[in-house]
């Protein structure tokens, strides 16, 4: 807790509520995001995980309460200005979305070359090519993404993210739907990322394994309010009764 | 967080009604606001026209001809009747031009373009794609619905004459085979009544009911909701939509064009 003090705060929410019609699904969550740091929020579906990060991106606008990234208020940016800060955050999404009628490579460019003008074709060669290297896919740059096993697909997603180098990672889900091994491949690679790219991510999750190996920080969300986040050991040493029964519906040993 | 908890004005229904005509209206406005800001997508918009004439050009040509066809056939005894054999090309040209040809083409254009349109764009709403454009900093709106509303406005037109000239084909075909007539003079007593308001009508025509088609389709599309069944819903309501809107047009332009006559 000393060390996270000393590092620069990148996203803060405060107090932040968010319904939809009569679901009240955020209720006055705090969360913040320390550069160089890995935040995993567990909980159980439909508590409202994937709002928040929905909320820090833009993509939904909270009730009220306060989102700051990178020092910037979300809420109350403009278009333009959701634009240039958007620039700076990578959304992995839980199915991968990437773009159905586009090839691997075209589905890489497509943020490059419409965000960064006048690039040459070798430039952006070599940004598809280095991304595509980071998360060992470089064989399949001609492939369709139907073409891809869920796996390949989410790599590529975040390959897609990463491409625009950005600041802060979100991560929904990353390791749903896929067996154990491609996990544990998706966990390093998040890993790989927060070293290589030097991001500050937020990862959505209700694998157990995956905020083990990835958080440095470990927060729950239960009743649409956050636990402190603290590390994975300190967090399930809690006797908090709802955070002991997800532990063991997980099976980790 | 009380502003959340809206009760119903009239019923469920009805205010879903003017909701929706509110949130198509607001649609409607953003197109025009989009169309003018940046970037332009001039190579997504050429591409879209490409691919909606490709689309359609076989269906057009099969349902253009036998619709000539088929109306000359029709058409023949009657004028038989009252001697009026010669005048067939010219009572076909002007019902093809003025009418069948861009009712036709959009008609077909709505059940093929429009349904593709919606289905598209909801796919790509629900596996979240949209989001995934809009979270990489990439305006949605404007390279998705803009573009391919633009590209129906100029497709359809261009695919209505086309219809004309295929229809026109059949039903000197038709004529051909009962007649002796041969293609330059049939085409001569086939414009010999069309006017240029009729062309330009028909061309006033073929612009709306592609705007229509592109807007209704790309609505549906753009805002489809509860997964795969809202993919099928929005391509369903794209075409039922824009053909009924179609129909309406037709009306007034007909109307408006019968006062310059």
């Amino acid at each position: 807790m000393q060390e996270k003090n000393t590092k620069e705060r990148v996203i803060q929410i405060k107090d932040v509520y968010k319904s939809f019609g009569d679901l009240h699904i955020l209720k006055g969550v705090n969360l913040e995001l320390f550069s160089g740091e890995n935040v995993v929020v567990l909980g159980r579906s439909g508590t409202g995980k994937s709002v928040l990060i929905k909320i820090i991106s833009g993509l939904l606008m909270p009730d009220r309460g306060i989102v700051n990234v990178l020092g910037r208020s979300v809420p109350d940016l403009n278009r333009k200005q959701l634009s240039e800060l958007r620039l700076d955050i990578g959304f992995s999404f839980q199915n991968s979305a990437l773009y159905d009628s586009m090839t691997v490579r075209e589905n890489l460019e497509f943020p490059l070359i419409r965000n960064i003008k006048n690039l040459s074709r070798q430039e952006i060669n070599n940004s598809v090519e280095k991304v595509l290297e980071s998360v060992g896919l470089i064989q399949t740059i001609h492939q369709m993404p139907s073409e891809l096993s869920g796996g390949q697909r989410k790599r590529i997603g975040i390959a897609r993210t990463l491409i625009m180098n950005p600041k802060i990672m979100l991560y929904d889900e990353p390791t749903a739907g896929l067996d154990p091994i491609t996990c544990n491949e998706i966990n390093q690679l998040m890993n790989d990322v927060k070293d290589e790219y030097n991001t500050s991510s937020i990862i959505i999750t209700h694998d157990l394994t995956c905020a083990k190996d990835t958080g440095d920080r470990v927060a729950m969300l239960l009743d649409g309010k956050f636990t402190e986040a603290m590390t994975f050991e300190q967090l399930f040493a809690t006797q908090e009764e709802r955070i002991q029964e997800f532990y063991e519906y997980n099976f980790i040993q | 967080m009380q502003q959340n908890e809206r009760p119903y004005v009239i019923s469920k229904r009805i205010d879903g009604l003017f909701i929706g005509l509110k949130n198509g209206f607001d649609f409607f406005i953003r197109f025009f606001r989009e169309l003018f800001s940046n970037p332009f997508e001039f190579k997504e918009i050429v591409r879209q026209c490409y691919r909606i004439g490709l689309q359609s050009l076989l269906l057009i040509s099969m349902t253009g001809f036998i619709t000539g066809m088929v109306f000359t056939k029709q058409s023949r005894p009657s004028l038989l009747d009252f001697g009026a054999e010669s005048w067939l090309p010219s009572l076909v040209a002007i019902a093809i031009v003025r009418a069948l040809a861009p009712l036709i083409t959009s008609l077909i254009s709505a059940g093929k373009v429009g349904s593709s349109i919606g289905a598209e764009l909801g796919s790509m709403r629900v596996t979240e794609q949209i989001d995934a454009m809009e979270v990489s900093a990439v305006n949605p709106f404007s390279f998705l619905v803009v573009t391919r509303i633009i590209a129906t406005t100029i497709t359809i037109p261009i695919l209505s004459f086309y219809c004309a000239f295929v229809a026109l084909m059949g039903s000197f075909l038709d004529v051909s085979l009962n007649e002796n007539t041969n293609l330059i003079a049939f085409f001569e007593d086939a414009f010999e009544q069309i006017t240029f308001l009729d062309i330009n009508s028909a061309l006033v025509k073929a612009i709306f009911y592609g705007f229509t088609i592109g807007m209704v389709g790309a609505y549906q599309g753009y805002n489809a909701t509860n997964g795969t069944q809202g993919v099928g819903k929005a391509a369903n309501t794209a075409v039922v939509t824009s053909m009924f809107l179609i129909f309406l047009e037709e009306v007034f332009i007909v109307q408006i064009t019968n006062w310059f006559r």
